[in-house]
């Protein structure tokens, strides 16, 4: 009896320590991915961990997840935890500004201090492999022709698949406040929405449908980056007539009100990270697309991207 | 022909020496880590995925599939011992598992869940390595009406199945209903019932929600029962073993709840909680001893956990053979597999044949492993409950609180936690079935969103719903099963009077 109760103990200590050892406080850098193990964040933060202390460019970097409403939540506890801290870097993206307007947030990416954006990927428009839609100027007749009955599928509402359906329905001339768009809480389910033929077109990061797309069960209109991709045959929507771009991009912050040297340090370790070899690896093995951009280029293009997704979502009506 | 040459090249891999060391690791760390209350196989996974990044990817994958095997079993093993589910799909082998287990009966209950997730797995590994192309094939032609005639059947079977009376259970059921609503909608993005608080805008976790209704709810009837007359640790009766009577009446709910789970499972959005409580309502109804059933009946056990293996092997055809991630450990699995950039996908069986096969090959050998490491160990488990009962249910509080912040560690969700004990407590004081309250948050925020998806593809006209054979058929069953009781009894009083 007292062997096992002694075995109990043991085992409970083994657990929480090695529980303690995995949320441990930083050595050096603590990265925040504001959501759960496995989505982009969580990645895109793993990687960084990864390369910028393979590079030496940090001693040690810890991942800490704070996943809930697209972002919201760990955006709202980094801003009060990582105030004027060097220690402290947040992994976010496109999400999570639609996130905070359409969730009337009372944080935003404004309010953190961009140090560097990372990755910037595709989202491509497809409809499936038996639909007489084969060109993008067959969707825009097929939007003009019936708005109500164009049924798009994609991720969750509000974000950045949602935004591109009401640019495009925009583009083609209807009111984007009727985009028919039903949403999805992933790639997965909305995948399979599509094989099923219950949509007429779908939205996606090109990377989620690419071996649905490869093995021709997709048909792939357009992507939504503004310049062609190699590799992708689908052409850019700039190229077919709508002045549209959205790439669904990844940025590294730090907390509010960091500046000086301390800001100076960390900017260094991220730029000395993003331009090492194994960084562009692992661009290469993730299927990312490097879209970086310095400290003060990602500051203007925060605050531009803001207005931009705040404008579109005022439009389809899930903002004021 | 050339799937059973790769899969049994996948079991020549898979039984190499380092990689059946690899197995037991990732069985052992995944059991230690599963018995965690709240932290489910898929939650252990996505912990532990780092550790096997340093393997190659056959070792890796074996590892992995061990964790994943090891964390389910023991979820199970909490859910029988200590009626605290690890995971939502075990909430069902609670029901019954724990009282075999308050009954003396415990070594049974681990021993048919054991068994029979093994006898599941084994019949879905060949299912998936044969049915795979067929079944994913009719497994996305279903719509959203169709889930939501699933929905149905799942709400009527459960309300009329549990509780003294279905006013209670559908009471019950409705306070689940409405902790499911609590978040963002998915489909419009905007907040309901969050009352202001940031954490509840991602709704209720469900594991929360079972673990406080179970585990905290229970702990505080031992102790105000405990007050007035301390109650005597439950002593182990008969054998630890499974009777002749246990194996004769867990072999047909074994291959029932197998046939139950796997198409299921293989649907993009059925999950594992749907099988394992349709196969529990399937069991209770086809029992030679109904009455047995919610006083520890081994059926109850048997069925519901051979579905929820059957199951986990199902969301392996549409990940395959699509790319497409079901689960949350799918999605976790999909992680794994990109790590070696590898694209799961319509292409991967033909582009990557001998790791596909080598995961269903190591899928059954960590299976194996779990069932030789888990049944000597059976006895040692079963001792647990021998532990005083203020020394055990404490530890209960312990681990039940441990396991909820380590899945999400905030504040509001250790108070929900607590929140939810207190209800639980209430709820068994007078009476109110738990469990209809669990299914309540777990379907009705998918059967919400499954009715107004529906709605939104047919412009706001609800005969989508009956255009579809499909659905109409489900819905039809639903109905029937919510009418016939009430017929029947009419029909025998009827009977009665003619006599």
């Amino acid at each position: 009896m007292r062997k096992l109760l002694k075995f109990c103990l043991v085992a409970t200590i083994a657990v929480t320590g090695a529980y303690s050892l995995v949320h441990a406080q930083s050595l050096e850098v603590t990265i925040t991915a504001p959501a759960g193990a496995g989505g982009g964040w969580d990645s895109a933060s793993r990687s960084l961990q990864e390369v910028m202390m393979a590079t030496g460019a940090a001693k040690s970097v810890q991942v800490v997840n704070v996943p809930g409403a697209g972002g919201t939540v760990g955006l709202a506890q980094f801003v009060g935890a990582a105030k004027g801290s060097p220690k402290q870097l947040l992994v976010a993206g496109i999400t999570l500004v639609g996130a905070s307007i359409s969730n009337a947030s009372p944080v935003d990416l404004t309010q953190v201090t961009p140090v560097a954006r990372l990755t910037g990927d595709p989202l491509v428009i497809v409809v499936p492999k038996d639909s007489p839609i084969k060109t993008m100027a067959d969707l825009k007749a097929t939007i003009a022709k019936d708005v109500a009955k164009t049924i798009w599928v994609g991720g969750s509402a509000g974000g950045a698949d949602h935004i591109l359906a009401a640019l495009v329905t925009k583009g083609s001339g209807q009111d984007p406040a009727k985009v028919n768009y039903v949403a999805y809480s992933g790639g997965g389910e909305s995948l399979a929405a599509m094989l099923g033929g219950q949509a007429t077109a779908g939205v996606s990061g090109y990377g989620e449908w690419e071996g649905q797309i490869k093995s021709g069960d997709l048909r792939a209109l357009a992507i939504s980056y503004p310049e062609p991709i190699a590799g992708i045959e689908a052409q850019p929507l700039k190229a077919q007539g709508f002045d549209i771009e959205l790439v669904n991009w990844r940025g590294v912050f730090a907390g509010p009100g960091v500046e000086g040297k301390d800001l100076d340090a960390i900017k260094a370790a991220v730029e000395k990270t993003v331009k090492s070899d194994r960084w562009k690896e692992v661009l290469k093995t993730r299927g990312w697309t490097d879209y970086y951009a310095p400290s003060d280029e990602f500051k203007t293009f925060i605050g531009s991207e803001t207005e931009r997704v705040r404008a579109i979502l005022t439009s389809i009506g899930l903002a004021n | 022909m050339d799937s059973l040459f790769y899969l049994f090249q996948g079991f020549a891999t898979a039984i190499e020496p380092a990689n059946l060391i690899y197995a037991a690791v990732g069985v052992i760390i995944g059991t230690a880590v599963g018995v965690l209350p709240g932290i489910g196989p898929a939650l252990t996974v996505a912990l532990l995925l780092p550790v096997t990044f340093k393997l190659d990817p056959g070792g890796s994958i074996i590892m992995f599939a061990g964790i994943y095997y090891g964390g389910m079993y023991g979820g199970s093993t909490t859910a029988i011992l200590l009626n605290t589910p690890g995971e939502s799909a075990s909430v069902v082998t609670a029901l019954e598992g724990n009282k075999m287990a308050r009954s003396g009966r415990g070594g049974p209950a681990l021993a048919t869940a054991a068994i029979g997730s093994f006898v599941a797995a084994l019949i879905a590994t060949i299912g998936l390595a044969f049915l795979a192309p067929m079944l994913v094939k009719v497994a996305v032609k279903f719509g959203p009406w169709d889930y939501f005639g699933l929905m149905l059947i799942a709400f009527v079977t459960v309300s009329a199945t549990f509780g003294s009376s279905p006013l209670r259970g559908l009471t019950s059921l409705a306070f689940g209903l409405w902790l499911g609503l609590m978040g963002i909608d998915q489909l419009t993005g905007q907040a309901r019932l969050t009352f202001g608080v940031p954490e509840l805008l991602d709704g209720v976790e469900v594991t929360t929600l079972a673990v406080g209704l179970f585990a905290i709810g229970e702990a505080l009837i031992v102790a105000s029962r405990h007050l007035y007359k301390p109650e005597k640790p439950i002593p182990v009766k008969g054998s630890i073993w499974m009777s002749k009577d246990d194996w004769k009446r867990s072999w047909k709910p074994w291959l029932r709840g197998t046939v139950i789970g796997f198409p299921i499972g293989a649907l993009p959005a059925g999950g594992a909680e749907i099988p394992t409580f349709l196969s529990y309502n399937v069991e209770r109804k086809l029992s030679d001893k109904p009455e047995e059933f919610g006083h520890g009946a081994i059926e109850g056990v048997a069925g519901p956990e051979a579905a929820n293996n059957a199951s986990a092997a199902g969301t392996l055809v549409p990940l395959l053979t699509l790319g497409l991630p079901t689960s949350a450990t799918a999605a976790v699995m999909l992680a794994g597999f990109q790590q070696y950039n590898i694209q799961p996908g319509p292409l991967l069986f033909t582009q990557h044949a001998d790791l596909v096969w080598g995961l269903v090959a190591s899928l059954f050998i960590a299976n194996v492993m779990l069932l030789v490491l888990n049944l000597p160990l059976v006895g040692l488990w079963v001792r647990l409950l021998k532990i005083p009962l203020p020394w055990l249910y404490a530890g209960i509080l312990v681990f039940a609180s441990m396991g909820t912040i380590a899945a999400n560690p905030s504040v509001v969700e250790l108070l929900l936690l607590t929140g939810f004990g207190v209800i639980g407590f209430f709820m068994r004081k007078f009476d109110y079935p738990i469990a209809p309250a669990v299914v309540g948050l777990i379907l009705g925020p998918l059967a919400d969103s499954a009715l107004r998806r529906s709605m939104q593809m047919s412009l706001g006209d609800p005969m989508i719903l009956f255009q579809h054979w499909s659905s109409a058929i489900m819905i039809g069953i639903a109905v029937i099963a919510l009418v016939a009781p009430f017929l029947f009894r009419g029909l025998s009083r009827f009977q009665q009077d003619e006599d």
